[in-house]
């Protein structure tokens, strides 16, 4: 009883070291919640403070609290810029079949059009294309640069 | 009356074995190889050069060749040649069957070759070295470039008479040729023969092109083109080079893929964030939708009789596959194994679906039958997918690729192929790197 009960403690102490240790490491190598990138690494702006892009779930197209934060911004920007027509690029990461990937890329694309949509800017400014796994934008095999390729870019058209 | 005959003399056939003629069995992995010696064809000294081709060496190329594709199958073991008991025009003639028995060979293929007025002339003939006797002889005249192909063509006739199947030497392969570094990947449309020669690039590498698909005549290829930016489906005529946009829709399309009659090309089109499956037919250019739903449907590929069609749907929340009717209805999921099915390809004996198979951060190729049940994993990788039968539906192509390091350094993507038994996994030569293979049907037929 009372070694079964040492075991449990110690398998519970294990445990928790290797959760606090999982933390520091996804810290370290650079902000991923769940499998969502959460860093700043291979952003870039549309202007001073607008992020060009937002990360994904793996097989996932809905946006989280943040990624709407980025939007949100790219909508302000673009009813500021009125003339400024943008595509979309919807990309996915190396993990999946080719051509499921396209689809999935698009539709993460759409996502991001949608929600931009919903702040007022017209879908006419707004193209989309999908380059499924194919234009990664890490080439590493590891799960951060595959947290890194799953994206949606709003790109400057003119 | 005619009833029993017939079954006596097959009793009579199987009970005595010095009768019975040699066969391979390939419904099964097999680790006894046929031990079989190709003789170099006899090149007949009156043969006339032809344009740079060194025609006395033809006959040892043409041996050699066969000696390749029998290796490659893994059903055969071709013997060496240093141990060759009797000379090429002589065994041609007629083997002395007790001397090649002694360098343990069960079978024999004898021939020569001769150029005459700027044609080639071939004959071979198959011997079964146990029963004694000629199994198959064919003689054909076709011009001099082409060796390579009449090579493929004897291998395919002996493998059609040694193990009951249809062979598939005389074949060819469309793929995907790819360079560069990973995040700036150059991709070409290439095509080459089954055995890796003869490669030819059908695109220069200015936009990135995707999934290419013989037609049943081999002579059409569709694939998925980025020309201006524009994603779509194109159709490509191989002999002319001729190539056209599929259809006129207002936004991506991919994924095509020929109907068994060749008529339609069927594919997915994405637009708001859904993708659904479409047919066009190619002479009326009636575009058909063939599924409407909220999820991405895509990968479609028909059955061998037209009647059903496999494709890829995340309906359930995950990719899995799905079978239905070939007008869209009657949809049933089939896959219900643990991880996530994608890219199923009809067999075109009809009776296995390949596919590919994600779980637990690995890949597998994989066949089932054509209701889901049954399933076979044949080869687990950290990256692989995209099958492609080969036209006996008895191997199946695919593409790996590996893993890449910080700067994406030893990254590679090739072609391998692996019989349904889940024996014989084979890499395939290719000038380049290459992904998205799709196998011609035999090109002689």
């Amino acid at each position: 009883m009372t070694l079964k009960t040492n075991l449990k403690n110690i398998v519970l102490v294990i445990f928790t070291t290797l959760i606090l240790s999982a933390c520091s490491t996804a810290k370290k190598s650079g902000d991923i919640d769940g499998d969502v990138y959460t860093g700043k690494e291979t952003v870039e702006y549309l202007a001073s403070g607008v992020p060009d892009r937002v990360f994904f779930a793996t097989n996932k197209s809905s946006l989280t609290t943040s990624s709407r934060a980025t939007l949100r911004k790219q909508a302000t920007f673009l009813r500021k810029n009125k003339n400024l027509n943008v595509t979309i690029e919807g990309h996915a990461d190396e993990r999946g079949t080719r051509e499921y990937n396209l689809a999935l890329g698009e539709r993460r694309a759409n996502a991001a059009r949608d929600y931009l949509m919903t702040y007022g800017i017209s879908g006419k400014r707004i193209s989309v294309i999908s380059y499924g796994k194919e234009k990664p934008v890490n080439p590493k095999s590891s799960p951060i640069s595959w947290s890194q390729n799953r994206r949606s870019v709003t790109v400057k058209v003119n | 009356m005619k009833k029993i005959l017939s079954i006596i003399s097959f009793i009579f056939l199987i009970s005595s074995d010095s009768l019975a003629l040699i066969e391979v069995d390939i419904t099964r992995g097999n680790l006894d190889p046929l031990p079989i010696a190709v003789s170099p064809l006899h090149v007949d000294i009156k043969s006339e050069d032809f344009k740079g081709l060194k025609i006395k060496d033809l006959g040892m190329n043409i041996s050699e060749i066969i000696e390749k594709n029998f290796r490659s199958t893994g059903l055969f073991n071709p013997l060496k040649k240093e141990a060759f008991v009797q000379k090429p025009d002589i065994a041609h003639l007629k083997p002395r069957f007790e001397d090649w028995r002694l360098i343990k060979a069960q079978a024999l293929v004898t021939g020569k070759l001769l150029i005459k007025d700027e044609k080639l002339k071939v004959e071979f003939r198959l011997w079964d070295l146990t029963a004694a006797q000629e199994m198959t002889a064919l003689a054909f005249t076709t011009t001099p470039s082409n060796w390579r192909r009449v090579a493929h063509i004897i291998s395919d006739k002996i493998y059609e008479r040694l193990t009951g199947e249809d062979g598939y030497f005389d074949t060819r392969i469309i793929y995907v040729a790819e360079s560069g570094p990973k995040n700036e990947r150059v991709k070409k449309l290439a095509i080459m023969d089954q055995d890796g020669f003869n490669t030819k690039y059908l695109t220069l590498g200015n936009e990135l092109v995707l999934t290419p698909r013989f037609n049943p005549t081999n002579q059409m290829v569709t694939y998925m083109s980025y020309f201006r930016n524009m994603p779509r489906v194109y159709l490509l005529d191989i002999e002319t080079g001729t190539q056209e946009v599929v259809g006129n829709f207002p936004g991506m399309t991919f994924a095509p893929r020929f109907s068994p009659d060749g008529k339609k090309i069927i594919m997915s089109f994405a637009k708001d964030g859904n993708s659904d499956i479409f047919t066009m037919d190619l002479e009326t250019r009636v575009v058909e939708r063939i599924t409407e739903h909220s999820s991405i449907d895509t990968s479609p590929s028909f059955s061998p009789d037209g009647k059903f069609i496999a494709f890829n749907s995340d309906r359930s929340g995950l990719q899995q596959i799905y079978v239905m009717r070939s007008d869209g209805s009657n949809v049933k999921r089939i896959t219900f194994g643990k991880g996530i099915y994608g890219t199923p390809v009809w067999s075109p004996r009809g009776d296995l679906i390949a596919f590919t198979k994600m779980h637990k951060g690995r890949f597998y190729i994989g066949v089932m039958r054509t209701d889901g049940k049954g399933e076979r994993l044949l080869t687990e990788n950290y990256y692989q997918e995209a099958p492609s039968w080969s036209p006996n539906g008895r191997v199946l192509v695919f593409y790996r690729e590996t893993k890449a390091g910080e700067k994406g350094e030893g990254f590679s993507a090739k072609l391998w192929s692996i019989d349904i038994t889940g024996y014989n996994e084979r890499k395939l030569s290719t000038k380049t790197d290459a992904s998205d293979p799709s196998w011609s049907s035999l090109l002689s037929k």
